[in-house]
């Protein structure tokens, strides 16, 4: 079955946990176990954070959009915002790299959207803003074993 | 769920006990009491429990990073005990673990540090 959601919100960092319980709450209904939904919680919030950071630099009244479409057991997460755009994606997504030293960043976030989901996609243009689609197949093992 | 964040001492070392869920929005905030109860109790150490961590996410691994600079700089180590499979998980992704050394409880991390608990 084919289910979707779509989320709008300020950018504000106190909607980074309202943005990672919604889409928790939307993916419950394919019965992930405890650690696929914390992979999507965290990583929902790492898109979101950077959104705020990076494309908005916490410019409150931005809007910050998500997407979540459901197809049997994979989950499809859109997460765009209309900011400043990714300069070099090589370059952000290696570990530990970070373009704002001073907040003590720790430079991880593409690294554990990588590790958590199957795929992470992110199209960017500077001055337009950025769009990162991550996929990811929830396992089925669980129900087939009832 | 916000971050509840319990600051003690015992001896030189800053017990900091976290509660609840550490993202951005948190860590900007517990930074600033985290900086302010090292000085104020004059602290060397730090204890980092996470026993009570819910959630947490790459800006929590900055915000321990920065506070882990600060205190080896000072000449004193950082401790993190207590630590839930999902944000050892974290820890381990990002190399941590190299620098702070990871105890089973807070009894152990202050054994660890030389105080009778």
């Amino acid at each position: 079955m084919r289910n979707t959601m779509n989320l709008e919100f300020a950018s504000l960092s106190a909607n980074e946990s309202f943005a990672r319980v919604t889409v928790a709450a939307f993916v419950s209904q394919l019965d992930p176990t405890m650690d696929e939904l914390t992979e999507i919680k965290t990583v929902v919030s790492e898109a979101v954070t950077n959104s705020i950071i990076h494309g908005y630099n916490n410019e409150p009244e931005q809007k910050i959009y998500i997407s979540c479409t459901l197809d049997d057991d994979v989950v499809e997460l859109v997460i765009r915002d209309y900011g400043v755009g990714i300069e070099n994606i090589d370059e952000a997504i290696q570990p530990l790299y970070t373009s704002k030293p001073e907040l003590e960043r720790s430079g991880m976030g593409f690294t554990i959207m990588e590790n958590f989901m199957d795929k992470v996609e992110i199209n960017s243009n500077t001055q337009e803003g950025t769009t990162v689609k991550l996929i990811k197949h929830f396992k089925k093992s669980k129900t087939l074993c009832n | 769920m916000s971050l509840s964040v319990k600051l003690t001492t015992k001896e030189n070392v800053l017990l900091v006990r976290l509660s609840g869920e550490l993202d951005h929005h948190a860590a900007e905030n517990l930074k600033k009491e985290w900086q302010i109860a090292m000085r104020e109790k004059n602290a060397q150490h730090v204890i980092l429990n996470l026993e009570q961590l819910s959630f947490m996410d790459s800006s929590g691994l900055g915000v321990i990073l920065g506070r882990y600079k600060e205190v080896k700089q000072a000449g004193g180590e950082m401790v993190v005990c207590s630590i839930s499979p999902a944000v050892k998980r974290l820890f381990d992704m990002s190399g941590l673990f190299k620098i702070i050394r990871l105890e089973e409880s807070e009894q152990f991390a202050l054994l660890s540090l030389g105080v009778a608990s």
